[in-house]
């Protein structure tokens, strides 16, 4: 047998430049369609949805506000994707996260604990919250045989009932419960934002430091190399000696414990209570993110950022061109279908270009 | 039908499963494949009934030339395949499985499907409830499902691919009985085996294959001794070999009964000394994988006790044989060796870190270099592992041993290897013996066996012979029991 070296099968950057600037042009395209179709004018539209974005310095905060628990759900997910899990229930996460947020707050609320305290004791109730409910997930699928979708999905539903219950249970409002959720927090539990803005250093802070820690865990160390490994092959990776079970819960824990983070931020930065849509799909939008990104963490912050500034720009929408602002979420929505219909048909084209290679050879 | 392949070329990736290979089949006859594992007649067969397509060569069916683009394709032109591995659906009806593929329209007619099983059973003899499900059944059982159901659909060409691995003899007896009658009745019947005396007692006619290669064809009455030569090629000239002195006992195998849902092995008792390595011989699916997956801790024993340098490790998990220095290298690398998308520098550092936590990638760069360079592995410490040739995956492999280990398990270590590769593979493993470790080899090449092993042991259909001592044993002997005979 001859010894070759396969070429890596890859072609050049400009052709990946190409598929991937084609997906992007055939995401607008089709949601100038969309557009078309509402009757709305589709460039007046687009430029609304900018000049929502970055109209001014408190709108371009604002997509900060929005990128935090993105980014945060966005960097957990890294980690179990690397590891070849698909953590659909990174939403029921972000609520078991917001949700032991609350509860502790709501316990140490009438103490006379610093709030400081108390609100590093919330985010870290959260991190716990949103853990313990991954967990669940990765018992089902490694001692109960449940793929991690199903069981992820399930536990979304019981998410979902339990937060209701809460706030219309336990939970409510002095009188009745109500959609809106429940009791306010007094003010000194707000996790401080700067002056005159939404935006909360802190949680800034909290959402970089997530970023930086998956980007060095996956690049850096052991932990990363063998959830990497798992997730290629779990079974090689087995026989190699990498403690397989184990790893998984560890990415699912990291994980929960992110988007439980992005949970209890949520609650005490942002809404200051519980409300029943807490993770205002988030978690989808974090999957939706990492796919584009190809799951790499460098690419997944920017294309974080540009999910945010599209569900910040269309909110005005509705004001402006009696447009739904979940305008953006047909963007989002299409502009992921496009770029994996645009992965498949390169793959599609690179097998066919490799098998004519090796027809010659 | 007549059927007629000529000149077919096969390749998948770098290997070449089949060069220059023909097939003719007379109608109404029952026509032997035969060889060793790995000598192409499944691919050859796969190819005939759609599920492959021929890199070159083309197929004639009673003298027209077709092209088949899938099995559908080829069940159309009345070729069907039996394969192996029952293709069925286990949660679903007999009655079901037996529609399934049934081209009528849209709306499904169970009751004339119903009717047309029962005759169909009651002609050949069969016992099927139709409103059983798959999973119940046995594999014969299953394999006769199958059978009337390609009947039903008006097959002239029957493809049988090993067809009496894991049926009983009486289902045997039956389906053999079933064939001659077919044939009779002026079907094609295509019978792929490595069983000698299945050929003897059945086909009209056999083509024998070897490393892709047609090897040569034989008409009844059959000289076992050309068919052995013609599967396994001459015996060579042996080279001498120098006895390695036993060391301390390091693998002690007591009572132990290994089985899956379709093999169940003898009781085996072995000891293996330090240094010393013993070769497992047998077709595949004999049994000799899953004895060596029991010996790794992959796949727990039935009964027995298997001791590891006096530990008791009966029952323990995997990585408890690991640390034992249990190290299991498989056969098909890119499934369970090595891991696709992971550079050799990652799969270095996963098998031997240079750190705890954080990793030094300059540093597991120059250790990839070296260890790249002392296995003469061709390839860079970025080069991901799909990239390699399957030489230098095997390669890999080796390099990704952990040392110490004490008792080394290896699933053909040089299968698809060139001649080179292959001498370079084994002075390694003999280094490794000199050193101390214990060897466990399972391969399909004779020769090598004979050449590098001290003992043999021979699988039959679950049958474990006791280690013989190479010096005791003649290519032909191993030959012969490998097949079946002289037991």
């Amino acid at each position: 047998m001859k010894e070759v070296l396969l070429p890596r099968a890859r072609p050049s950057r400009w052709v990946e430049f190409g598929f991937q600037g084609l997906s992007i042009l055939m995401a607008l395209l089709f949601t100038t369609l969309v557009l078309l179709m509402a009757g709305a004018p589709p460039l007046e539209a687009y430029r609304q949805v900018l000049e929502g974005a970055f109209g001014s310095l408190k709108r371009a905060t604002d997509i900060l506000v929005a990128w935090v628990p993105l980014m945060l759900v966005t960097s957990g997910l890294l980690l179990t994707f690397t590891a070849g899990l698909w953590n659909i229930g990174v939403e029921g996460q972000i609520v078991l996260g917001a949700i032991a947020a609350t509860g502790l707050m709501r316990a140490l609320q009438e103490t006379s604990l610093p709030p400081p305290l108390i609100l590093a004791l919330a985010m870290t109730a959260g991190m716990v919250g949103g853990a313990a409910w991954a967990s669940l997930a990765g018992l089902l699928k490694i001692y109960g045989g449940v793929h991690e979708i199903f069981g992820g999905l399930g536990l979304n539903f019981v998410a979902t009932t339990m937060i209701l219950w809460l706030i219309f249970g336990p939970w409510k409002r002095p009188g009745i419960g109500s959609m809106s959720g429940t009791e306010p927090f007094p003010e000194r539990l707000w996790l401080p934002t700067f002056p005159g803005l939404r935006l909360s250093p802190w949680a800034l802070l909290l959402a970089l430091l997530s970023v930086a820690l998956v980007y060095v865990l996956l690049r850096n160390t052991y932990f990363g190399l063998r959830l990497k490994a798992i997730g290629k092959n779990i079974r090689a990776a087995h026989r190699l000696g990498v403690p397989t079970a184990r790893y998984l819960l560890l990415a699912l824990l990291g994980c929960g414990a992110m988007a439980g983070l992005a949970g209890a931020i949520q609650v005490a930065a942002v809404y200051h209570r519980l409300i029943p849509p807490i993770s205002s799909g988030y978690g989808y939008l974090g999957l939706l993110v990492a796919m584009l990104a190809n799951y790499r963490v460098s690419w997944s912050v920017p294309v974080a950022f540009f999910f945010a500034a599209l569900n910040i720009g269309s909110i005005q929408l509705p004001i402006t061109l009696k447009l739904d602002s979940t305008l953006s979420g047909v963007m989002q929505g299409a502009l992921v279908l496009f770029v994996l219909l645009m992965q498949g048909a390169r793959a599609r084209w690179r097998s066919k270009s490799v098998a004519e290679q090796g027809d010659d050879a | 039908m007549k059927v007629e392949m000529r000149h077919i070329y096969k390749s998948f990736g770098p290997v070449r499963a089949l060069q220059d290979v023909s097939l003719t089949v007379e109608a109404g006859t029952i026509h032997g494949l035969l060889g060793e594992n790995g000598a192409g007649k499944t691919t050859l067969m796969k190819i005939l009934s759609g599920y492959l397509r021929p890199d070159r060569g083309e197929i004639l069916l009673d003298g027209k030339p077709v092209r088949f683009t899938s099995p559908a394709e080829g069940l159309r032109h009345g070729i069907g395949m039996l394969h192996q591995d029952p293709m069925d659906f286990p949660a679903m009806s007999v009655l079901d499985n037996f529609m399934m593929g049934h081209e009528g329209g849209f709306w499904l007619d169970r009751r004339g499907a119903r009717r047309a099983l029962q005759e169909l059973a009651r002609q050949f003899g069969f016992d099927l409830d139709p409103d059983v499900r798959v999973d119940h059944l046995t594999v014969g059982e299953r394999q006769q499902l199958e059978l009337l159901r390609l009947l039903w659909r008006g097959v002239r060409v029957l493809i049988l691919d090993e067809p009496t691995t894991g049926i009983s003899a009486p289902q045997k007896v039956r389906l053999f009985d079933t064939l001659r009658r077919l044939a009779g009745e002026g079907k094609t019947i295509i019978f792929v085996t490595h069983k000698l005396e299945e050929v003897e007692e059945l086909c009209h006619r056999v083509t024998v294959l070897r490393q892709g290669h047609l090897a040569g064809e034989a008409t009844p009455p059959y000289s076992p001794q050309r068919l052995i030569e013609m599967m396994f090629g001459r015996p060579l000239p042996m080279p001498e070999r120098q006895p390695v002195p036993p060391g301390e006992p390091v693998l002690e195998i007591r009572n132990l009964v290994v089985g899956d849902h379709r093999l169940r092995l003898s009781r085996a008792n072995l000891t293996v000394r330090s240094g010393e390595i013993i070769g497992l011989a047998g077709m595949e699916g004999s049994g000799q994988q899953l004895f060596m997956r029991a010996c790794a801790g992959l796949v727990r024993p039935w009964e027995g006790s298997i001791r590891v340098r006096g530990k008791d490790l009966t029952g323990k998990p995997y990585h408890a044989f690991l640390e034992a220095g249990v190290l299991f290298v498989p056969a098909n690398r890119l499934e369970e060796g090595l891991i696709p998308g992971l550079t050799l520098t990652e799969h270095f550092q996963l098998v031997y870190p240079n750190g705890r936590y954080l990793i030094d990638w300059e540093q597991a760069r120059a250790e990839a270099q070296r260890r790249i360079r002392d296995f003469s592995i061709r390839g860079k410490p970025e080069t991901v592992v799909e990239a390699l040739s399957g030489g230098n995956q095997q390669r890999t492999l080796l390099a990704l041993i952990r040392t110490p280990a004490h008792l080394l398990l290896l699933e053909h270590p040089t299968r698809g290897l060139d001649v080179e590769s292959s001498m370079w593979v084994w002075r390694r493993l003999k280094e490794r013996a000199q050193e101390g470790t214990a060897l466990m080899v399972i391969s399909s090449d004779l020769q090598e066996l004979m050449q590098y092993c001290d003992r043999i042991i021979v699988f039959f259909s679950g049958r474990i012979s006791e280690p013989i001592p190479t010096e005791e044993l003649t290519l032909d002997r191993l030959g012969h029991m490998i097949a079946g005979r002289g037991w």
